[in-house]
């Protein structure tokens, strides 16, 4: 079921300038996420004209969600001058194609704003691996989020200021030596979770991935968001049959 | 909601409110169960079936404009087959009619198409001869009269449903358009669709579609979509399904005045998945405000 709600913002806070955090109430959509499901905002007091899809990273049972943007455009731009009281209208939780989560080690691997719907995965699961991947040191904040529900945490950067050096895919072999990983679910840019589900299959652990396109309704009628099955050609709709695939089915 | 007051007959098809879901924006109706009451809206119009499945444009589709937005889909649908197979049986437990949307790339075509879908629970078949992102059929159809006659010609001849004729508005002068289809046979107009467009990245200098160019739709084309229903009115005789921005009741309402006897709501149901409804409720509201005993006594009521 898919709802819209009027949502009272109870927070809304950078965590870098160009990151923030923002919480808000939305009783239902709270008591019905899955982790891998997102929610469509639009603010009507804003510029913009249509809604903007952000993963959802967190819920309460006092009915909160929590999500986290970076502020890319207006639309970001404009929530981040929200303040608490303000009222979202959010529509959620949507996706059907969602997160395993069922028993069984998995690794968590993220880049970027990607990180964002793996924290509410990782908070379903029983103590995830995590591997949090970054261009410099400034990225990596994104650990403080993972560590209460990680066995183990895992950074990569580009310019080696912390953590492994290089790209995500690197830190694999480490990570497969240290732990028995039974499957990894992969959200950040397309040639990291190209490179990760190419050595998943090598390796062959199961991989799964959170698609992000530019999608326009979010509930699979725009049709903005389609892509074609690498397994049998079937159309996909990141919006309505994901956000979250079997990496087999995209790459 | 209380609709006796909106209860319409459009082009031969009864209907309880005279808003209905558009083409392209409204999926098969069976998408929005979740937030409206299917049965209490006006008709859905389906996306747009062709004779065989089509996989649409690469690239990017969608982008943002100004009150409004671009798209390229370039007419993404599983095929005729696949509608009747998979997706008719879904939407005639709906309990709304379903006017289906066909688009081909020749008059012959279009006629098989029309044939095929004269089945039951098919209330009726908008024409697509408007659709800027495609190379054949679509817009080629829309753009000259003779084409356009012909198709409307070809449809009518292969159907005993109602057909309506999607007009494009990437035209001099829409109502030679209208006139064109109303002659052919037409039993009614829907205008607008999209108008061509485009947008820029001027950090990248490259479009912002994958198709270059895409269909512009939301409030921004409003005004344009209002002036056309308006001539279009005063050209023809058969009823005009009136469309483009609408994005409240009080835009629905412009629409009638103008000569709309019958609305449809498109890229609004992006921001507002109740919009449908909501606008519906609203025209009954005014209604009653107004001393208006039925909706259709403002259909082109415009004072001049």
């Amino acid at each position: 079921m898919k709802y819209v709600e009027q949502a009272e913002i109870l927070k809304n806070e950078a965590i870098i300038p160009a990151v923030w955090q923002m919480k808000f109430h939305a009783p239902q959509i709270a008591r019905t996420a899955r982790p891998g499901q997102f929610v469509n905002v639009h603010y009507d007091g804003g510029t913009t004209f249509l809604r903007r899809p952000f993963g959802i990273v967190d819920t309460s049972t006092e009915g909160t969600v929590t999500i986290i943007y970076r502020i890319v455009g207006t639309g970001t731009e404009e929530l981040s001058r929200l303040h608490p009281g303000d009222v979202l209208n959010v529509e959620g939780p949507l996706g059907d194609g969602v997160f395993t989560t069922s028993p069984g080690k998995a690794l968590l691997a993220g880049g970027g704003v990607g990180l964002a719907p793996l924290i509410f995965l990782a908070k379903r699961l029983d103590h995830p691996v995590v591997l949090v991947a970054g261009k410099t040191a400034a990225e990596t904040f994104w650990t403080r989020f993972f560590e209460p529900y990680a066995e183990d945490i895992y950074v990569t950067t580009d310019d080696g200021s912390q953590g492994i050096k290089g790209f995500a895919v690197q830190a694999l072999p480490a990570i497969f030596q240290e732990h028995a990983i039974d499957r990894i679910s992969v959200c950040g840019p397309t040639v990291m979770m190209k490179t990760i589900a190419e050595a998943a299959a090598e390796a062959d652990v199961y991989c799964e991935v959170s698609m992000e396109k530019r999608m326009a309704c979010g509930i699979g009628v725009c049709l903005g968001c389609t892509f074609a099955s690498k397994i049998d050609g079937r159309r996909h709709k990141v919006c309505a049959d994901g956000p979250v695939f079997p990496a087999k089915e995209v790459f | 909601m209380n609709t006796d007051r909106l209860n319409v007959t459009f082009a031969g098809i009864p209907m309880k409110t005279p808003v209905m879901g558009a083409s392209g924006t409204f999926g098969f109706g069976v998408e929005y169960s979740d937030f409206l009451d299917l049965s209490e809206i006006g008709a859905v119009i389906s996306k747009g079936i062709t004779p065989l499945p089509r996989a649409g444009n690469p690239g990017v589709r969608v982008a943002e404009t100004p009150s409004g937005m671009l798209n390229c889909i370039g007419l993404e649908n599983p095929g005729l087959d696949a509608f009747k197979r998979d997706i008719l049986p879904r939407t005639k437990q709906m309990g709304t009619p379903i006017i289906v949307n066909i688009s081909a790339g020749s008059a012959e075509e279009y006629g098989q198409l029309a044939e095929a879908l004269d089945v039951d629970g098919v209330a009726g078949l908008e024409v697509n001869i408007s659709c800027p992102n495609v190379k054949e059929g679509g817009i080629v159809f829309g753009t000259d009269p003779k084409a356009a006659a012909a198709v409307t010609g070809q449809v009518k001849s292969h159907t005993k449903k109602p057909v309506i004729v999607k007009l494009s508005p990437n035209v001099t002068d829409i109502t030679v358009m209208a006139k064109a289809v109303e002659a052919a046979g037409a039993d009614a107009v829907s205008l607008i669709n999209t108008l061509t467009g485009m947008a820029i990245d001027i950090r990248s200098r490259r479009p912002l579609l994958g198709n270059i160019t895409g269909g512009l739709s939301g409030p921004a084309v409003k005004p344009i979509a209002l002036r056309m229903v308006w001539q279009t009115a005063k050209a023809v005789q058969i009823p005009i399904l009136g469309l483009g921005g609408i994005a409240c009741w009080q835009d629905a309402i412009e629409f009638m005045l103008a000569g709309a006897s019958a609305v449809a709501v498109g890229a609004y149901n992006f921001v507002n998945p109740r919009a449908v409804q909501e606008i519906a409720e609203g025209m009954a509201q005014y209604c009653e405000e107004e001393g208006i005993t039925h909706i259709t006594d403002i259909v082109g009521a415009l004072v001049v």
